[in-house]
Parts: structure tokens; C-alpha cells; sequence
């Protein structure tokens, strides 16, 4: 047993994080806040050939997945970097696709030519698409930018117009209250795919919140070494010092969480896993917000200051694919049914 | 001991009654904006008319000579009504008793009734790009010059300046002094020549602060609050103000905790108890800090360093309660609406007034007499 990252694995991380790194991420992500999406849409296409997409694109369906543990890594790094875009919603998207579309006797001929046109353009980073699942997915995510907006309303899967868009904290997010449109599919099926891809999003989310938590993390050390009050580095005060301490000790165990759902991908014990990564993500990666502003101070109060960019996103990503209350009962729903 | 209202009950029905006539509805625009700026202005105007802006002051100076009693139940009635916040609290709150304290005669003749009508607004103006916690490290200078002062260097911070009238703050005019020695406290128009001001965006973008640079802005001597060079002292003398009950009191928690009781009633999942929880914590938080209140000004003593206590106490108090009620709104919390707008303003609670980091060393080692820590 070997319960951490292999050598490629890691390497495909550094990969993404030398990507994004160099792409001048922050300004894209600014970019995409102000109504310009080329840059961040730059991105997607670079993201999608260093092979990101199509980690949850089976490979049958031109992709190389599902391989969630590369998927995690990937998120990780998208949240580190605060990339800007649908990206849980997309390869929650691929998940649903291929569910209702996949190889299968009972499979709706017109759905699966559907499919088999939209997962490939997900995989090879062609198609960005935004999906609604409530009631925990309630809206859109830059539907506006999306080359396909899907939602899925009981048993029923339809292809949506995006809608007008709302203002979020993090204004790189734009959350759309799609107008539904044509059925794609109905039956028990879409429930279950829906369910299937809901659980992808969530897992995609916590690697992410955990990424984000990361960086914040990164960013308060070096400021709070950098900084100095009273003729000292600011870092040299035990309550600096402890918060941020507290800080890695959530994201620490946060962290093996979500690799252990992703090691649980496809099994009747994913759910549950998926559900305990991202509450303890989402609280990691919040608590590590709240101390990031705190011990930023002032400056990291501010808009144009970069850790606002995690910052914001943090709150926003701690409640999006289901609250940590949500999470947290289907944790005791499945310890205490079945 | 008692906690017995009946004597304010007819001065508080007072208070009720004209709210409820005169509260804006809808609300103006948020108090960060430019155009929000403007509506509140306006909003203070009005309840200046009806006597009601500046309740705690002396009649001459616009208010109503108000006991520190009806003062508390004034704030309560006001947040309870959802009245705007209010854009001249910098001037009100940190000012005014500095004045009260500091000034001459002829400085609060002329200062604060056109601070209680919100003619004139002021900003605060203390930090500095490396002086925040460590305020006495501030560097902008203040030079002798016939008839008064020049003022020079940057400040940061400062809520509201890039829409606001006036500015208050402590400048260094003796640089051979100590840290704490030599600092002057002047006021200076923010429009005049050789102030520039930045709007700086809070981390909703709104333009909630301004940094300031300031050339050779002149002062007159009659704008220099006590003597030159006992800044620090001025300063410290009124800082408690702001930590202690009159820049929050305990009317907005508690308007602010029954709006999250109905927000629960109406939002939440009964089986939620974690949130059911925290929504009971908000309230009886809030029951606790107004009856704290009553204690604070049933008390003859100054409660000098104990401020820090009640300031950790709203400020995570305020935090906790918006936290609560955008999970109660799940996917929605992150949404443009007033919990949002009233959870970003929470989030400033524990830096500015003094960090929180900051209280706590104050309560430890002033208050509970633990062992100073060397800085
Ligand atoms: C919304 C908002 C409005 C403001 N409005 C005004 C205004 O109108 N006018 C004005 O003059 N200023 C204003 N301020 C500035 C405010 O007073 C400062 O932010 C505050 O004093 C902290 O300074 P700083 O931001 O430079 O943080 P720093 O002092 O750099 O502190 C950074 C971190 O180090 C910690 N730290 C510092 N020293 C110690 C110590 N000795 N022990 C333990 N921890 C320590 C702090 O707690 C903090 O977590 C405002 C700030 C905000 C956020």
C-alpha cells in the first residue's frame, strides 16, 4: 500500500501548476470577472491539452479516464491557482454524458449520438459546459461562456438557454438560473446519472477547495514573514503563528479525504467518501480565508490585492456542490441506512 | 440591581414612531458607493431635522443631552427599524469625543453641529502603509510653519475618504522624539490643494477606503486638537471609544439576530440542528452583549482596557451570525443581497478598531495582568 501520489502523478501536478503558473492566471481570472473571457478560455484549451478534460471523458469516448486520482491532482493545482471557469461542472457534465450515452442495450439511440458528439469536444478541451443539478446545484456556472448548458430537473435531462446571470462574492463566477429547453433524456436512468455526476462535481470541488486552501495558506506564510509591525516580522507573533499553524492542520487532514474518495470512485461507498472530503475541505479551505484576511490585515481586505481571488473564492466554493451540511447528512444517511 | 426600561419606554416610542414614518424604503445604496454616499448624507440631514442623529450630545451641538441608557435603546429602535447605516459614524464615534475631551470651545462650536447634520463628513486618517497595528511607527510629518502646520505623506485606509468631507489624524512633528512622543493631532479638508486621494476597492470592489497623499497641506493652528506633540496621548485617550460600545452597539446585533431567526423559520431544514444551533448561539450572543451593555454604562468607573473585550466579542459575534445565515442560504449565500453585503462588512470587524490579535494581548495583559510580552 502506498496511500500517496506516485512519481508520475506528481509530476502531471507540477506540470499544471508550471502551466498555470506561467499563463498568468490572475489576470485571466480578472478578465473572466470583468466580462472578458478569452484569456481564462486560453486557458481551458491549454488546461485541456495537458490532458486535464479528458481524465473524466472514458476512453472509449475519445478521453483517457475516468481517473479520479489525476483528477483530484488536476484540481488541485485549478484551485492553487484560482483558474476561472466551469471546471467542476464540465467534467461532472462528461460524467452525466457518459452515463446517459454510453455503450449500453437500453440506450436511447438519439442521446448516445449526442454523447458520443459532445464528450470528445469535453475532452480535447472543444467544449466548456455548464450544468445545473438542484436542488444542491441550483444554477448554472458561467452559462453565459458554456457551449452547452445541461439541467437536470427530477427525471429529466434537458439542454438549457443560460439565463441572465447573478453577482456572486467571487465575481469570477457567474451563477445562471438556466431557462430549460428541449428534453435529451427522461427515466430512472437520468436520476441515477445525475446522482453519478453530481458525485464527480463534488469530488472535483473538494480537491479544488482544497487547492485553494493551499495557496492561501502559501501566500499568508511568505506576507506574514514579509510583513513587519513593532520592528519584527509580523509571522514572529504566537497568534500569527497559531492561526496559521491551525490552518495546515485542517488541510492536512482534509487533503487524505479527498484522495480517499477518489480511490472510491465507482464504488457503492464513493458517495459517502465524495460527502466527507468535501465537508472537511470545504471547512479547511474556509478557515484557511478567514485567516488569510485576518492575518493579511487591511491589504487583504482589498479587490485588487491577488489573495482576494482565493479569498472570495473560498466562501463561494465552501457552499457551492452541496453546503458542508448537506454533505455532512449524506455522511450519516449512509452510516445509518442499508 | 434591575433591568428596569420604563423610564425610556416614552422616549423610545418616540424614536419608534418617527423611524417608522421616515426610514427609507427601499434602502438607499450601499454606504461604500458613490451614489449610496450621497443618499445617506442626505439621510443624515433628516435625522438631524428631527434631533435624532447625534441623541448622546449636548443640545447647543444638535443633540439632546440623552443618559447613556437612552442612547442604547435609541440604537435598538434604529436597527430595528432597518434604518441606513450610518456615514458619519467615523466623525460621531472617534472624533467627537476627542473633541469632547481635547477640543477648545471654539472647536466644537464649530466642528460638530455641521458633524451632526452630515454637512460635514469626516474620515478617519491614521493608518499608514507601515503603520497599521503599530500605529506609533506612522511617518507623515507635520512641519511649523507660520500660523500653523504643513502636512505631508500618505495615509491608507480610511473608510470613506474618497467621498468625505474631512480628515482626522496624527502626524509626526517632532521627528527627534520618541515613537510615542512628538505626534500632532490635526484636522485637514480632504478637498483641499495637495491632497490627492485613491478610492481603494474592498474586497467586494466597493470603494469602501482611500489612501491619501498629502503636500504641504496647510493647517491652521486652530485645527490642531490639544497641544502639539501630545498626539499619542489625545489619541489613546478616546481610542476606547471605538472598542467599546459606541462605534457597535448592541441594537445592530439584535436586529440583526431576529432577522436570522426569521431567516431560519423561513430557509431552514428543522433536522439541522448544527445550524438551529448556531442561529440559538446568534441570539443569545446578542441578548448577552446588550445586557453587558447595561452593566458597561451602569458602572461609574472608566472601563479603559476592558473596551477590548466587548470589541473581540462583537466582531466575532458578527462574523459567526452572517456566516450563519449564508449557509442557512446555501448555494444562495454567495449571492449579491444584503446577508452578503452584511457578511463582507463583518469580515473587517476583527482587523480594523485594533486587530483582534491585538485585543486579546490588551485583555491579557492589562486586563488579566499576565506577564508583558517584550514587543
Ligand atoms: C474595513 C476597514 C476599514 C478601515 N478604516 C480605517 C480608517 O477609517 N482609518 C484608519 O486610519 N484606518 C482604517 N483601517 C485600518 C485598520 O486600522 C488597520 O487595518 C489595523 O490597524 C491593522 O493594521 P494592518 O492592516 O496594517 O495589519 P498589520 O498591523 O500589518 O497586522 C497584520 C497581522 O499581524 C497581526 N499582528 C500585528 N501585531 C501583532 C502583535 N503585536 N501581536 C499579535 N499579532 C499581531 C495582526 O493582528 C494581523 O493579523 C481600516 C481597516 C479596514 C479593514
Amino acid at each position: 500500500m502506498k496511500f500517496v501520489l506516485d512519481a508520475e502523478q506528481r509530476l502531471f501536478g507540477e506540470t499544471l501548476d508550471k502551466l498555470l503558473a506561467g499563463a498568468g492566471t490572475p489576470g485571466a481570472v480578472r478578465a473572466w470577472s470583468a466580462g472578458e473571457p478569452e484569456p481564462g478560455l486560453a486557458l481551458w484549451r491549454s488546461l485541456a491539452g495537458a490532458g486535464v478534460f479528458a481524465l473524466a471523458v472514458p476512453e472509449s469516448a475519445g478521453g483517457a479516464g475516468p481517473l479520479p486520482v489525476e483528477l483530484v491532482t488536476a484540481f488541485h493545482e485549478l484551485g492553487r491557482h484560482a483558474a476561472p471557469g466551469p471546471l467542476a461542472e464540465t467534467v461532472a457534465a462528461a460524467v452525466l454524458l457518459d452515463r446517459l450515452g454510453g455503450p449500453g442495450e437500453d440506450r436511447d439511440r438519439g442521446f448516445t449520438e449526442f454523447a458520443a458528439g459532445w464528450l470528445p469536444r469535453i475532452a480535447g478541451g472543444a467544449a466548456v459546459v455548464s450544468l445545473a443539478l438542484p436542488p444542491a446545484v441550483p444554477y448554472a456556472l458561467d452559462a453565459g461562456v458554456a457551449d452547452l448548458v445541461l439541467v437536470v430537473d427530477g427525471d429529466e435531462l434537458r439542454e438549457a438557454a443560460p439565463g441572465t446571470p447573478m453577482t456572486s462574492l467571487d465575481p469570477a463566477r457567474r451563477l445562471c438560473r438556466p431557462a430549460p429547453g428541449a428534453v435529451l433524456a427522461t427515466g430512472p436512468e437520468v436520476r441515477r446519472a445525475a446522482a453519478a455526476a453530481y458525485g464527480m462535481g463534488v469530488l472535483a470541488c473538494a480537491a479544488q477547495l482544497v487547492g485553494v486552501g493551499r495557496r492561501l495558506l502559501e501566500v499568508t506564510v511568505e506576507y506574514a514573514a514579509a510583513r513587519r509591525q513593532f520592528g519584527r516580522p509580523v509571522g514572529e507573533f504566537q497568534a500569527v503563528k497559531h492561526h496559521l499553524a491551525d490552518v495546515l492542520v485542517g488541510l492536512e487532514y482534509a487533503r487524505p479525504l479527498v484522495h480517499g474518495a477518489a480511490l472510491s470512485y465507482g464504488s457503492p461507498d464513493f458517495p459517502r467518501d465524495a460527502s466527507a472530503g468535501k465537508a472537511a475541505a470545504s471547512e479547511a479551505a474556509y478557515a484557511a480565508a478567514r485567516i488569510a484576511l485576518q492575518v493579511h490585515g487591511a491589504i487583504g481586505y482589498t479587490d485588487e490585492y491577488d489573495p482576494s481571488l482565493w479569498i472570495r473564492k473560498a466562501r463561494a466554493l465552501h457552499s457551492a456542490w452541496g453546503s458542508p451540511a448537506d454533505h455532512r447528512a449524506r455522511v450519516i444517511a449512509s452510516l445509518t441506512t442499508g | 440591581m434591575d433591568l428596569d426600561l420604563s423610564s425610556v419606554e416614552p422616549f423610545r416610542a418616540e424614536v419608534r414612531d418617527w423611524l417608522r414614518a421616515h426610514v427609507p424604503d427601499p434602502p438607499p445604496p450601499s454606504l461604500e458607493t458613490e451614489e449610496g454616499f450621497t443618499a445617506h448624507r442626505a439621510w443624515e440631514r433628516e435625522l438631524a431635522g428631527a434631533r435624532l442623529s447625534v441623541v448622546s450630545w449636548p443640545a447647543r451641538y444638535g443633540g439632546r443631552d440623552a443618559t447613556p441608557l437612552e442612547w442604547l435603546v435609541f440604537e435598538e429602535e434604529y436597527y430595528a427599524a432597518g434604518a441606513p447605516g450610518r456615514v458619519s459614524q467615523n466623525g460621531i464615534n472617534l472624533l467627537a469625543p476627542t473633541l469632547f475631551r481635547h477640543g477648545t470651545p471654539e472647536q466644537l462650536d464649530r466642528v460638530l453641529p455641521p458633524m451632526a447634520s452630515g454637512e460635514e463628513i469626516w474620515a478617519q486618517a491614521w493608518s499608514e502603509p507601515g503603520a497599521g497595528s503599530d500605529l506609533a511607527a506612522l511617518r507623515a510629518t507635520a512641519t511649523r510653519v507660520d500660523g500653523g502646520w504643513l502636512l505631508n505623506g500618505q495615509k491608507t485606509w480610511s473608510s470613506r475618504a474618497a467621498f468625505a468631507d474631512r480628515g482626522f489624524g496624527l502626524f509626526r512633528s517632532d521627528p527627534e522624539a520618541g515613537r510615542h512622543r512628538g505626534l500632532t493631532y490635526a484636522m485637514f479638508p480632504l478637498e483641499a490643494e495637495g491632497v490627492t486621494r485613491r478610492p481603494i476597492g474592498r474586497i467586494d470592489g466597493k470603494p469602501a477606503f482611500a489612501e491619501l497623499f498629502l503636500d504641504d497641506v496647510f493647517v491652521p493652528d486652530r485645527d490642531v486638537i490639544g497641544a502639539p506633540g501630545e498626539g499619542w496621548k489625545v489619541a489613546m485617550s478616546t481610542a476606547g471609544n471605538e472598542r467599546g460600545l459606541t462605534l457597535r452597539s448592541p441594537g445592530r446585533f439584535l436586529a440583526a439576530a431576529d432577522r436570522l431567526l426569521a431567516l431560519w423559520r423561513e430557509r431552514a431544514d428543522p433536522a439541522d440542528t448544527a445550524l438551529r444551533d448556531r442561529v440559538a448561539d446568534a441570539w443569545i450572543k446578542a441578548r448577552a452583549y446588550r445586557l453587558k451593555g447595561f452593566e458597561t454604562i451602569s458602572r461609574t468607573e472608566d472601563v479603559g482596557a476592558e473596551a477590548s473585550i466587548n470589541k473581540i466579542f462583537w466582531s466575532e459575534l458578527d462574523v459567526a451570525l452572517h456566516e450563519t445565515a449564508l449557509d442557512l442560504l446555501g448555494p444562495d449565500g454567495e449571492l449579491d443581497g444584503d446577508w452578503l453585503e452584511g457578511y463582507v462588512f463583518s469580515l473587517a470587524g476583527p482587523i480594523y478598531a485594533g486587530t483582534n490579535e491585538i485585543q486579546r494581548n490588551v485583555v491579557a495583559e492589562r486586563v488579566l495582568g499576565l506577564p508583558r510580552d517584550r514587543s
